[in-house]
């Protein structure tokens, strides 16, 4: 029950620390104030950018310089629209830079998986019948899992064995799930 | 010891309760157990009895009677009892009840000393701090999700030389030599001609362009499908008609795994991107409901009850469209509507929270910029008039057709890929879809852009910002309408944002009838290729190209009545509302209504695809045109075929999902459903005393039932209990190997006084706590209208059926379930699970 104490201050400290985040200072690239004047006699239509805040952004701030004069103004003014718009280039990038990486390393485990891996074991001799062992349960007892479950239960007190052990139950799961859905079209058609 | 054939005859069955009960309305909050208060106990047995099966169950070793030395060992809570077996269906009664006493026991302990006390308020606290949880994380992954696809999808026609990392808007985005004429284009942005061969005009660099387009396609959408099979098989699909399933009770194993998260997140970028027919939205609850599930396992009050955790999870399906789309008040009533099975009032508030939680993280993100919540955001507020409610409802008839059509046809090929060999080269159909989808989608840029681009464009009305083909309008030089500015000064000029509202109506200039038919032959494209599309092995969602669909229809009719008004102006239809020179009819409006007819055909949401829809456009105007459109849709889609397209995939895949709403017309009583029928083998039920273990072993190997009822003696047939199957398996398991002496010979005892052994002979296996006391039961004589009542309001799994006091037959899910698809002349075989 302390640990959902813990839980509640260390989600706090977070949203804190995320608060002040988000009243960081904004790059002055990431605003802009877009105007678009369609053609006025003989004035062409164009487009006009500045990086200016939210009250900066009319027609006769931004629209610099202004092709006609004097009493043309406001009625040219009066045709431009000016849009406010902001973004975070920071978050795209570091979104993107994320994804990548993540993408790459999915890629290269799963040419491990279904490459390296069996290289290694069948090299290793002792280990690649250990785990046919475990790829024997393959077929689906229905019950098959009330028996696992105590066994689940002993402890391993090697370090590398539990993460060996955990990540053959992974793969068994996975081979199941595959089964299921793209072999026996069970779940998920 | 001579047990064999003497019963016990105390009156240890008060099992009638069943009839007593009071049947409890979905909406009405918490399921309710009168027989726990007002039926006293005829035997001092029954309540001590009560006390253990509760307490065995929860872990407390408190309130056993005196006899039990012996039968310590068993009563410490044994490690996977009270869990439910994959693919089968969760004890709603049993979890309910679970999560009451825990509860009572809190509130009880709390009064005794401070931490006891502060652990009652972070108990009570820790529903919230989990929605606020699952708020941030699921807008986080939504907002990252959005910014992928958005990169992605424009990596497919070039690349950004100020950072890869922009897509093609950002890209342009400070730039200054952005033209009037060409809006979209700036030096910045190459496209992939441009960057090879260093000129984007011509036949080499359109055929260059177009090679590239379907290489990347295709790319993208082999990683999405090799990643799916290497990982995580259950990423694909929508998701929405497994979650769907899953909160009725059902339980799937890793399919709102961790493994499941990252691979549908990841896959669900590259197939969005990949050009083919598909939206986010249903694979983004999924996501949602993988976050909530995970986060569930912080809190020890919702890791253990799995009826809590669907309380969240339906939470969590609120956040997931509320995040798709930006419409916090939509997503509650579509989990309400369409997802949840159970939705007391308590779950209506949290979702709310949780959904506002996500679309505040999501705005901090800024993915659509401008800080924006909706998707497409619409700008126009112009009036609409009765005269044209009649195109309106022709578009929600046209909606409930093509819904009711696509339904059909997309089951028929689930159905073909299920059954024929189709269905095993999973990777070479998406490859094939994906180059067939790139082939023809390329020529015409209204089906080149993403399909949220596309309906972006077609809801908008034509302002200055818009460069499309669509307004180009007669009028202006240079097309774009410029008797804005008559207008403007003839009006009233109250801004430059009045621009877009007061264009008067305009004689179509050959750009639009460029768009027209190429319009018309997206929707032809669109409508066939979506049947193929969706279901493939990767996460595909349904809502954006069917609203895409509905749009381009929609805006095609716009147009259509717009022409028609300005060339018949004078006819008795347009006269009274439609002057010449003032502005009548928006195209927009009626892609607006086309989109939300074919959604709700497809899916036969109703109000919560109104709200949805108002809430993406921002206007309350138009609510009365889109309720008459999605109402006359839905009627429609009903006429042909009751099913929506998630219950039809539920069907499909044979999950004992038992419809809520679904009305049930036959007079059949529970006697014609229950099991045993004349010709099975008499029920196999379990006594509860003069058993063996290797008995019972051998009566759970031979069979396979979830579970036995166990009866008094074989001759009397009179109720005790009834006992699962994975407990009963465990508790053996555990009694060989902790318990010192117990072999096949020994007696198993569901009693609460176990008569005592002699020293010499083996010790007994007390099982007594796990057998629920109180099983439901209904008569024989008891229409099956009320037994499958009864059914969905409490969620059974299974039911038993006496007959004048003794035990007669069970009824379980499945059997309600093939008996429903019988009376509706559907294939009883189909039902696959319990």
């Amino acid at each position: 029950m302390s640990g959902e104490a813990f839980n509640l201050l260390s989600v706090l400290l977070g949203l804190l620390l995320m608060s002040t985040q988000t009243t960081d200072a904004k790059i002055s690239e990431d605003i802009r104030c877009k105007c678009i004047c369609p053609p006025y006699k003989d004035v062409e239509g164009q487009i006009y950018k500045q990086n200016v805040s939210l009250k900066d952004c009319t027609c006769l701030h931004v629209v610099v310089p202004m092709p006609v004069d004097g009493k043309d103004v406001e009625a040219y003014c009066l045709r431009c629209e000016c849009k406010y718009e902001e973004r975070s280039s920071g978050i795209i990038k570091v979104t993107i830079i994320i994804y990548l990486s993540i993408l790459g390393l999915l890629l290269l485990y799963m040419v491990y998986l279904t490459l390296l891996e069996p290289m290694l074991k069948r090299r290793l001799f002792g280990h690649s019948q250990l785990i046919e062992n475990n790829d024997d349960v393959g077929d689906q007892q229905p019950f098959a899992n009330a028996h696992n479950v105590l066994s689940r239960s002993a402890s391993r007190p090697n370090m590398l064995n539990k993460v060996e052990h955990a990540q053959q139950r992974w793969r068994r799961q996975v081979q199941e799930q595959r089964k299921s859905v793209f072999d026996r079209h069970v779940v998920l058609s | 010891m001579d047990n064999v054939g003497y019963c016990n005859d105390n009156y240890e069955s008060l099992q009638n309760a069943a009839s007593d009960d009071e049947l409890v309305d979905i909406a009405g909050a918490t399921l309710d157990f009168s027989f726990t208060e007002d039926v006293p106990p005829l035997d001092p047995e029954y309540s001590s009895g009560y006390d253990i099966y509760t307490n065995g169950v929860n872990g407390h070793v408190s309130g056993i009677s005196g006899n039990a030395k012996l039968m310590d060992l068993l009563d410490e809570p044994v490690p996977g009892v009270g869990t439910y077996e994959d693919f089968n269906t969760i004890d709603w009664v049993r979890e309910k009840s679970k999560d009451r006493d825990r509860h009572r026991e809190i509130t009880s302990k709390s009064k005794q000393s401070t931490t006891a006390l502060v652990d009652s308020i972070t108990d009570a606290f820790s529903g919230w701090l989990l929605m606020v949880l699952i708020g941030l994380m699921s807008g986080a992954l939504a907002g990252g999700i959005d910014i992928l696809a958005y990169w992605l999808t424009d990596l497919k026609e070039g690349v950004c030389l100020n950072g890869f990392w922009f897509d093609h808007e950002h890209c342009c985005w400070g730039s200054n030599k952005t033209t009037f004429q060409e809006m979209d284009k700036c030096p910045e942005w190459n496209s992939w001609a441009e960057l090879f061969a260093g000129s984007s005009e011509g036949a080499a660099a359109y055929v260059l362009n177009y090679m590239m387009f379907m290489l990347w396609a295709l790319l993208f959408a082999f990683l999405a499908v090799i990643l799916v099979r290497a990982f995580a098989p259950y990423a694909c699909g929508s998701g929405i008609p497994e979650i769907k399933t899953i909160l009725s009770g059902f339980i799937i194993r890793g399919y709102l795994g961790k493994w499941t998260l990252i691979i549908k997140t990841v896959t669900l970028v590259l197939a969005v991107s990949s050009g083919l027919s598909l939206g986010k939205e249903g694979p983004l609850v999924h996501v949602a409901c993988c976050c909530a599930n995970i986060l569930c396992h912080l809190f020890t009050k919702y890791r253990k009850n799995e009826a809590k955790r669907r309380e969240v999870l339906s939470a969590a399906a609120a956040v997931g469209v509320s995040v798709a789309f930006g419409a916090p008040i939509g997503g509650v009533l579509f989990s309400l509507e369409e997802v949840s099975y159970y939705f007391p009032l308590k779950t209506l508030w949290r979702s709310f929270f949780a959904a506002l939680v996500a679309a505040f993280t999501l705005r901090s993100i800024n993915p659509f910029g401008n800080s924006r919540l909706v998707l497409f955001y619409v700008e126009f507020h112009t009036p609409w008039h009765m005269v044209e409610l009649v195109p309106f409802v022709l578009l929600g008839v046209f909606g409930g057709i093509w819904g009711a059509l696509f339904i059909k046809a997309n089951i028929a090929w689930c159905r073909l890929r299920k059954n024929t060999r189709l269905g095993r080269f999973p990777v070479l159909e998406v490859l094939v879809v994906t180059g067939v989808t790139a082939l023809l989608s390329f020529p015409n840029s209204y089906t080149r852009m993403s399909g949220s681009e596309l309906i972006s464009e077609l809801f908008n009305d034509c302002s200055l910002m818009d460069s499309s083909q669509l307004c180009g309008y007669v009028n202006s030089p240079d097309n774009r309408s410029d008797s804005a500015l008559f207008s403007a000064f003839s009006d009233r000029a109250s801004g430059p944002a009045v621009f877009s509202n007061t264009l008067p109506d305009r004689p179509a200039g050959p750009e639009v009838y460029t768009a027209l038919w190429q319009l018309a032959l997206a929707l032809i494209f669109k409508m066939l290729i979506t049947v193929v599309t969706f279901g493939m092995k990767v996460p595909s969602g349904l809502f954006i190209p069917s609203m895409a669909v509905g749009a381009i229809a929609g805006r095609l009719l716009g147009v259509g009545m717009e022409q028609m008004a300005l060339n018949h102006h004078d006819s008795a239809i347009f006269k009274s509302w439609c002057s010449p020179g003032a502005d009548c009819i928006t195209p927009g409006l009626y892609a607006m209504v086309g989109a939300a007819a074919c959604l709700g055909g497809v899916t036969r949401m109703t109000i919560s695809l109104v709200v949805i829809m108002f809430e993406l456009t921002g206007g309350l105007e138009y609510i009365v045109p889109l309720m008459a459109a999605t109402m006359t849709s839905k009627w429609v889609a009903d006429a042909f075929g009751r099913e929506g397209i998630y219950e039809a995939h539920i069907r499909l895949n044979g999950y004992p999902f038992l419809e809520p709403k679904e009305e049930y017309g036959s007079k059949a009583l529970a006697q014609d459903v229950m099991r045993p029928r004349r010709s099975d083998p008499p029920l196999a039920v379990l006594t509860q005393e003069g058993m063996s273990v290797g008995e019972v072993e051998a009566m759970v190997a031979d069979t396979e039932y979830s579970g036995f009822p166990v009866v008094v003696c074989q001759d009397s047939q009179r109720l005790v209990g009834f006992v699962q199957r994975r407990d009963l398996v465990i508790s053996l398991d555990n009694a060989r190997q902790r318990q010192e002496g117990v072999v096949s010979t020994s007696q198993v005892f569901f009693t609460e006084h176990v008569p005592p052994q002699p020293p010499s002979g083996t010790p007994s296996v007390k099982l007594r706590g796990i057998l629920d006391l109180s099983p439901f039961t209904v008569t024989d004589h008891t229409p099956m209208e009320i037994t499958v009542d009864i059914f969905r309001k409490l969620g059974l799994r299974q039911c038993l059926v006496t007959h004048n006091g003794r035990l007669l037959g069970i009824i379980t899910k499945k059997d309600v379930l093939k008996h429903m698809a019988q009376m509706a002349n559907r294939d009883p075989d189909s039902i696959l699970f319990n």
